[in-house]
């Protein structure tokens, strides 16, 4: 299993990203250049967090143009996993690989704080590690993350079941108190019909080791490890 | 020479003289600014430079002391920790926003200049009172957040304090922290004639023209004119600027990085080549890129643009440096030389505008020589004219909810603190900790300053920064390793307050000695006052930073568990002199801040530390502003656990209102598992230090049996209402 982590001017998750993967997972990594225009050959693409070009005009609105987005969009057609975190998923929804747009939170401040994520599909090679309606704690960073999309977009992700996590307290019930951001229906992460393109707004790399106050991300990524393995056994 | 131009670039007419004298001859106009600049106190500390070489500044582990973009200590493992804090006071009284995100951006770019990664930034802020200082509170913690959240630096930690003092003059004192391995250690030092001159990163513009002599005044009236003496930020470029710096470490062509920060590119070569005996430097300002057309000789050698560094680049291999900075899309432009004739030579293309030794630009202000006179001593505090303390949950709760003493969440979830997989203790308790990946080291880093004492005290007042500043880190299990300070204060042509700067040198110097720490980096400002009058405290804000062999060892704040024994290391003085509960409950600021016993400070220290080595804590917790209560209630609310204890009879001279919420050095909350309570109590023995047992940890409420009462509802409810 090999991940790539995509890097953009202003980019910093991938480092953190690139240590999960390398010395917690322990699969193989590599970093990919905004300017590459090669996959080199990668299982999964992380688009990191950061804010890529500055995000001066939009988040995501710069990156989306960068060579490298290109081989990402053909590669998520071809069915490869694509797995945007924080301005990774803004970035997936400029491209178009994902409905939907991450608007100004509505505090209309910066928020880095510990969330609970109630995670509505494990059928997705992305999250097979969790347990059926599981409550996880994966802690956001951001200014830009209130999911929104227009009624019919909503209501068609919601119909075919694309919404992955959602902001709820720890008993796992989806309540207004417990939405961060003001994102429409709690929304903290949605993948395309595929199911080959997830995006999210909370960072798992910030949570796959003990030490840093939980572990549940590894689950993620340990997800996205085991179903390759998964898939070249059978 | 016309005073009108004098005052302009902040030169007095002796100190014209002085130049004329040295160079026997009239500077030129583009002379005159340069010298301007670098004479100004905030370049050339001519008002403290001879009281700070009396700190202490040499130690075992210390690597590089003051005179470098920053300090740097060994940590072992190969490891150096570099840091530094620097005040942005004077651009975020006029400009909130801009002024505090470029204070970020200028520390970070120190910690850079040393071949650091910075992994950190802490920042400490003072402000007048809410509501009416909301503009200065707003923009600075919007700014520093703007800035840190985009680079990609955690925020971990830092202090907020309001009082009066500060509405016309906020403190705004940033801090970072980096690491490098020791053999990459950079330093800004212009060796070998002939290497070449780079300026990377971002084009010189006007902004910030005169920001360095504008923070050698007072400020006032027109103050807001200076608008344009204000720099504006660009964390991306920075951000970019950060990897390709970090980059360099690739090839040994680099000879040194220096920051361009006050006083621009006059600045930056003439330190670098003021570093090396008999150095100089050739440059050719018409090879500067620049972000606007008609710019004169003078202003790009003035200019305070941000997000540039100088690299000085062994001859014949440019090329390779550049094209680094080019992989990140940052223009970069070679712009002269190192020269061994001891001057600072400036030449538009062919024509030659300025050229000035280089020791009168970085060592020539003359130093001036103030006179301190102690002012009047502050209000008498008769602790028995007080009234006894009628309700301690009542007061209890009004601290809480006190500006100074209440829950910061609502402004450290603004900041990104946990970028970097590396904060292994989050902000909120008393130091905040990172780990070294790929060791088990752990780094401790708090900055601190009760500015209430230092105005009551200077001499006591900066001991006591020092104190808590060290408690902060042994109170995770670190042990303090070396320490930067901001000595902000107010004009010192008064006496009262050059008498304060004395004194808070020496209070400094006295409390580092005994403490053996270090003093690695530092900065001064000045002229915190406004109109002449509205002084500030003085405020001798202290960063430290400490080291934990294994970090599995490190204690948070906040009790753990049920049924631990909660104990205070250390023992309670009558003394309320300065505190918070005189301040909330009475209303006023007097008498002496609490003593403080450097030799038991120690003894407390060791015993906590060896205490947190042995494994025998769950937590420990500094006991300082607001007292033993507050301690008490921050740990349960850290760490969601009420605590029960019987109720408190001291004895006397001691009063009960003392005991709660005096504030005496040298105390910890701390809870321990029952079976570590024989050896806890032998190793307190050994060391001769007071041990108390105040209580039980467990169910959801603060109890002093009869005393008071308080769900932890009701706490929480009090203490993260006012900056919620």
């Amino acid at each position: 299993m090999k991940f790539g982590v995509v890097v953009f001017p202003g980019t910093w998750s991938d480092r953190d990203c690139g240590w999960v993967v390398d010395q917690v997972l322990g699969a193989e990594l590599t970093y990919l250049w905004h300017r590459d225009t090669d996959l080199k050959g990668c299982d999964c693409i992380i688009l990191p967090g950061g804010f890529a070009y500055g995000d001066y005009l939009r988040t995501g609105a710069i990156a989306r143009f960068a060579p490298v987005m290109e081989q990402v969009g053909e590669f998520a057609d071809r069915g490869g996993l694509v797995w945007g975190i924080c301005n990774g998923f803004q970035v997936l929804c400029e491209a178009g690989l994902l409905p939907g747009a991450l608007i100004r939170n509505a505090s209309l401040e910066f928020r880095c704080e510990w969330t609970n994520l109630l995670v509505e599909r494990t059928d997705l090679p992305f999250t097979s590690k969790c347990a059926e309606r599981e409550v996880i704690r994966v802690p956001i960073a951001h200014g830009e993350g209130s999911y929104f999309a227009d009624p019919a977009t909503l209501s068609r992700l919601e119909q075919r079941g694309q919404v992955v996590f959602r902001y709820c307290g720890p008993d796992g019930r989806v309540v207004p108190g417990a939405n961060p951001n003001g994102s429409l229906h709690n929304i903290a992460g949605i993948v395309n019909a595929r199911g080959n393109v997830l995006g999210m707004m909370p960072h798992p790399e910030r949570c796959s080791e003990a030490e840093l106050g939980g572990t549940d991300g590894l689950k993620l990524f340990r997800s996205v490890a085991d179903g390759a393995l998964k898939v070249l056994v059978s | 020479m016309d005073e009108r131009r004098l005052r302009e670039v902040a030169l007095t007419p002796d100190e014209y003289r002085a130049i004329v004298e040295q160079l026997k001859r009239a500077p030129n106009e583009v002379e005159l600014g340069m010298l301007g600049v670098l004479w100004s106190e905030h370049c050339s500390y001519k008002s403290s430079k001879a009281l700070l070489r009396r700190l202490p500044s040499t130690g075992a582990a210390v690597i590089q002391g003051p005179g470098e973009n920053a300090g740097a200590v060994s940590i072992g493992e190969g490891w150096a920790v570099v840091f530094k804090i620097e005040s942005h006071n004077h651009p975020s009284a006029i400009e909130p926003y801009q002024g505090a995100a470029t204070g970020v951006g200028g520390i970070i770019r120190d910690v850079i200049a040393m071949g650091a990664r910075p992994i950190a930034l802490l920042d400490s802020l003072r402000f007048g009172p809410l509501p009416e200082s909301g503009r200065h509170f707003e923009g600075v913690v919007a700014g520093i957040g703007g800035y840190g959240n985009c680079i990609g630096i955690p925020t971990v930690g830092g202090e907020i304090y309001f009082e009066d003092c500060y509405a016309n003059n906020p403190v705004v004192n940033a801090m970072s922290v980096g690491l490098v391995r020791t053999d990459l250690l950079m330093r800004a030092r212009a060796e070998g004639v002939g290497n070449s001159i780079l300026l990377v990163g971002a084009d010189t513009g006007r902004d910030g023209i005169h920001g360095a002599s504008f923070a050698s005044v007072e400020l006032d009236e027109n103050s807001s004119e200076r608008r344009p003496a204000v720099q504006v930020g660009n964390p991306f470029l920075e951000k970019c600027l950060l990897e390709a710096c970090m980059d360099l470490s690739h090839t040994d062509a680099v000879v040194a990085i220096q920051d361009l920060g006050a006083a621009g590119l006059t600045s930056a070569v003439a330190e670098c080549a003021g570093r090396v005996e008999g150095a100089g430097a050739r440059i050719d300002v018409g090879r500067v890129p620049r972000r606007e057309r008609g710019m004169t000789p003078y202003d790009v050698m003035l200019s305070e643009s941000q997000e540039r560094m100088l690299v000085v680049v062994q001859r014949g291999r440019e090329r390779e440096v550049e094209s680094i900075f080019h992989a990140w899309d940052l223009t970069s432009a070679a712009i002269g030389e190192v020269t061994d004739d001891g001057h600072l030579t400036v030449f538009d293309s062919r024509d030659q505008v300025a050229h000035l030794p280089v020791r009168l630009l970085t060592e020539g202000a003359p130093m001036r020589r103030l006179v301190g006179v102690a002012p009047e001593p502050p209000l008498d505090l008769v602790i028995d004219a007080l009234p006894p303390l009628a309700d301690a949950g009542a007061t209890l709760l009004r601290l809480l909810a006190s500006p100074n003493l209440s829950s910061r969440r609502g402004v450290f979830r603004r900041y990104d603190h946990m970028v970097g997989d590396a904060t292994v203790v989050p902000p909120g308790g008393d130091a905040a900790m990172l780990r070294v990946k790929g060791t088990r080291l752990g780094l401790a880093m708090t900055a601190d300053c009760n500015a209430r004492y230092c105005h009551l005290d200077p001499h006591l007042g900066a001991q006591l920064a020092v104190a808590e500043a060290a408690r902060n880190i042994i109170a995770t299990g670190a042990r303090p390793i070396a320490v930067t300070d901001c000595l902000n204060l107010a004009n010192p042509d008064r006496p009262e307050v050059y008498w304060e700067l004395e004194e808070t040198v020496a209070g400094l110097a006295y409390a580092c000695r005994a403490l053996e720490l270090p003093i690695v980096s530092g900065n001064v400002s000045l002229y915190n006052d406004s109109n002449g009058d509205s002084a500030i405290y003085p405020t001798p804000v202290v960063g430290m930073v400490g080291v934990i062999d294994d970090y599995g060892k490190r204690l948070g704040a906040g009790f753990r568990a049920d049924g631990d024994f909660v104990l205070l290391i250390g023992s309670s003085q009558n003394d309320l002199g300065g505190s918070e509960y005189l301040k909330v409950e009475h209303g006023y600021v007097a008498g002496r801040p609490p003593a403080l016993d450097l030799t038991r400070e120690q003894a407390v220290n060791r015993v906590v530390l060896a205490a947190a080595q042995s494994g025998y804590l769950h937590s420990a917790h500094d006991c300082a502003d607001g007292g033993m209560l507050v301690a008490l209630a921050e740990c349960s609310l850290l760490g969601g656990t009420g605590v029960r204890c019987p109720a408190i009879r001291p004895e006397p001279p001691l009063r009960l209102d003392a005991a709660f919420f005096g504030e005496s050095p040298s105390r910890y909350i701390v809870s321990v598992p029952s079976r570590a309570m024989p050896e806890m109590q032998s190793l307190a023995r050994r060391h001769h230090v007071e041990l108390s047992l105040l209580g039980l940890t467990g169910g959801d409420t603060l109890e002093f049996e009869g005393q008071l009462k308080l769900s932890l509802a009701e706490l929480r409810q009090a203490w993260e209402v006012m900056l919620a």
